[in-house]
């Protein structure tokens, strides 16, 4: 591929009868990204995937994967992707080892190549403890091995997982988040999730999709860095409540402050600077100066889920 | 070729490893059992000119295993993956629908035909026990055989266009045995129509208790093969379109 895109959306629009799931969505992902598709139930998130993986296809607008398109060469498309579907559906009645190697034989892998590729990923999966047991019998986080080890076995350049992480204990979703991570480079990943630390410690980018729709596309960084333009910055200082205030008035770099009374001596300033500054290091050097105590100095950290809500919310208000 | 042979296993294993497969296979043997019993019961002393294998189909048993096992063998074949969601992940391989249709009929048909092997086993038990008194011509067995085989084909074609059509497979079953007992059905119009008229010459065609009787009796005519196979064909095209709709959706 001459362009370096993996996928390449444009005006994608998939209509049910009678309702729209996905309207006029343009979006790409460059090789070896990992990106999430963040958005609440509903948002459209599998219905892009599903069709990505050219399982149905778009009412209007193209797809291209790896440069395919994935109606018209959809074929090519299944052959260079790995999907794991939303609730991992296996066939309970086969053994680990047995189901992986039958989803290799039918992604065309050869006899030995097949062989060879499900002990790689039964050991990258860490299922090789369980190969021979029946999948139904399996817990739902080695269940979930499965359905990735099933995704990898073929050793797609794209691999699209549909809230991989759902249903799992946190040390289940460890794991398989580590697994992720792993993958990054030798593959694209697009992962889909409605859980916003998940997306901000797995992907280099997120896509924010909300009503069939995607609302943001950057990486959690920047998106933080838009949500804390201007984000408070919290000290409790042992000082006198006047002193305090005289000093939070001096400084020009902060816009606004609110002080109040913390168990103990101390005092609780609240102080909100002026847009993108840190003021950390400055209070730090006042404190010090003066022979204060300082017991915390902390910037409040907006979580993905502020930006989440902000932008979802923006978008509300703009409807109505 | 790869993906159509890796299917086919695929199924047939869906069919040995759980239980449905055996309770098929012994509802079905124990029906072959009961209607050589209800044969031996006949028979009595007189001697027939009769095969056995015409003799077993006059017990009437052959179109009850063949009615109802059908449905039953074929309601899980794309029901269950639509109902379970596996398929998504099989229409997400570089498999073509062609080759999925294909392998699920293949994987049937194989079944259905183990189904019967009872049957075999039966009328060795009768040679058996007439000291080879009765006339076994194995021409006449293998005529019994292409003529299972061949009905066997039609009414299965028509189950996996039902289990197509939605992902319960109580709804397959149900509408798989609604067609099955129609095309048996349509023989007994003849009855209702002159017996000269263009429409009964029609449906003779379409008589299949008629042409079973004689592939019972040894006679492999060309007429109920090709209307067996071309109806087959039809269904299975049919069952094609249904899975390849999802792309017209």
């Amino acid at each position: 591929m001459s362009n370096g895109l993996m996928i390449e959306v444009a005006n994608l629009t998939k209509r049910y009868a009678g309702h729209t799931a996905v309207s006029d969505i343009s979006f790409s992902v460059g090789r070896g990204e990992i990106v999430g598709l963040l958005g609440p139930n509903g948002a459209g998130k599998s219905t892009t995937m599903r069709i990505l993986s050219a399982f149905m296809p778009a009412t209007s607008g193209t797809v291209r994967v790896g440069g395919y398109d994935v109606f018209r060469e959809s074929t090519e498309v299944r052959r260079r992707i790995g999907f794991m579907p939303e609730n991992n559906p296996l066939h309970l009645d086969m053994r680990v080892r047995e189901y992986l190697k039958f989803r290799a034989r039918l992604k065309g892998l050869g006899w030995r190549r097949s062989r060879e590729r499900v002990d790689v990923v039964m050991q990258q999966c860490g299922l090789t403890d369980v190969s021979r047991k029946i999948i139904g019998q399996l817990s739902k986080g080695y269940k979930q091995r499965v359905g990735l080890a099933d995704a990898l076995v073929h050793e797609p350049e794209l691999i699209i997982l549909d809230e991989p992480t759902i249903g799992l204990d946190p040390h289940q979703i460890r794991s398989v988040r580590q697994l992720i991570k792993s993958l990054a480079g030798s593959h694209t990943v697009l992962i889909s999730t409605h859980i916003l630390p998940e997306a901000e410690m797995t992907c280099n980018r997120m896509l924010i999709m909300y009503q069939g729709k995607v609302l943001a596309s950057d990486t959690p960084e920047n998106l933080q860095r838009f949500m804390s333009s201007n984000s408070q910055v919290i000290a409790e200082i042992a000082a006198p409540e006047a002193e305090l205030i005289e000093c939070w008035m001096q400084i020009p770099e902060i816009e606004q402050f609110d002080v109040s009374a913390a168990e103990g001596e101390f005092y609780r300033c609240a102080l909100t600077p002026r847009e993108g500054i840190d003021i950390r290091p400055q209070v730090f050097a006042i404190v010090q100066e003066r022979g204060w105590f300082l017991r915390e100095l902390t910037r409040s950290r907006h979580s993905l889920e502020d930006i989440y809500v902000h932008v979802t919310r923006a978008d509300e208000e703009e409807e109505a | 070729m790869q993906a159509y042979l890796t299917l086919v296993r695929r199924e047939l294993g869906g069919f040995f490893f759980s239980l449905t497969g055996y309770v098929i296979i012994a509802a079905a043997a124990f029906l072959i059992g009961l209607s050589f019993v209800v044969l031996l019961i006949n028979l009595g002393n007189d001697p027939t000119p009769m095969p056995v294998t015409e003799l077993f189909y006059m017990t009437q048993f052959f179109w009850l295993i063949l009615i109802l096992a059908v449905p039953v063998i074929t309601m899980r074949l794309f029901a269950l993956e639509k109902f379970t969601g596996t398929y998504e992940t099989l229409m997400t391989t570089p498999v073509n629908d062609f080759q999925v249709v294909a392998a699920k009929f293949t994987a049937s048909v194989i079944f259905y035909m183990v189904m019967w092997l009872p049957l075999l086993g039966c009328i060795f038990l009768i040679r058996h026990f007439t000291q080879g008194a009765a006339p076994l011509d194995p021409g006449v067995i293998g005529a019994t055989f292409v003529g299972i085989f061949l009905l066997g084909c039609m009414f299965l074609s028509l189950g996996c266009f039902a289990s197509a059509l939605t992902k319960s497979q109580v709804t397959a079953a149900m509408i798989s045995l609604v067609l099955s007992v129609g095309v048996f059905m349509l023989s007994f119009l003849t009855k209702g129509v002159s017996g000269t008229s263009w429409q009964a010459k029609l449906l003779a065609f379409f008589a299949l208790p008629d042409q079973m009787h004689d592939f019972v009796r040894g006679v492999v005519d060309t007429r109920p093969m090709i209307l067996c196979l071309s109806v087959s064909a039809l269904f299975l095209f049919l069952t094609l379109r249904v899975i390849e709709s999802r792309r017209w959706k």
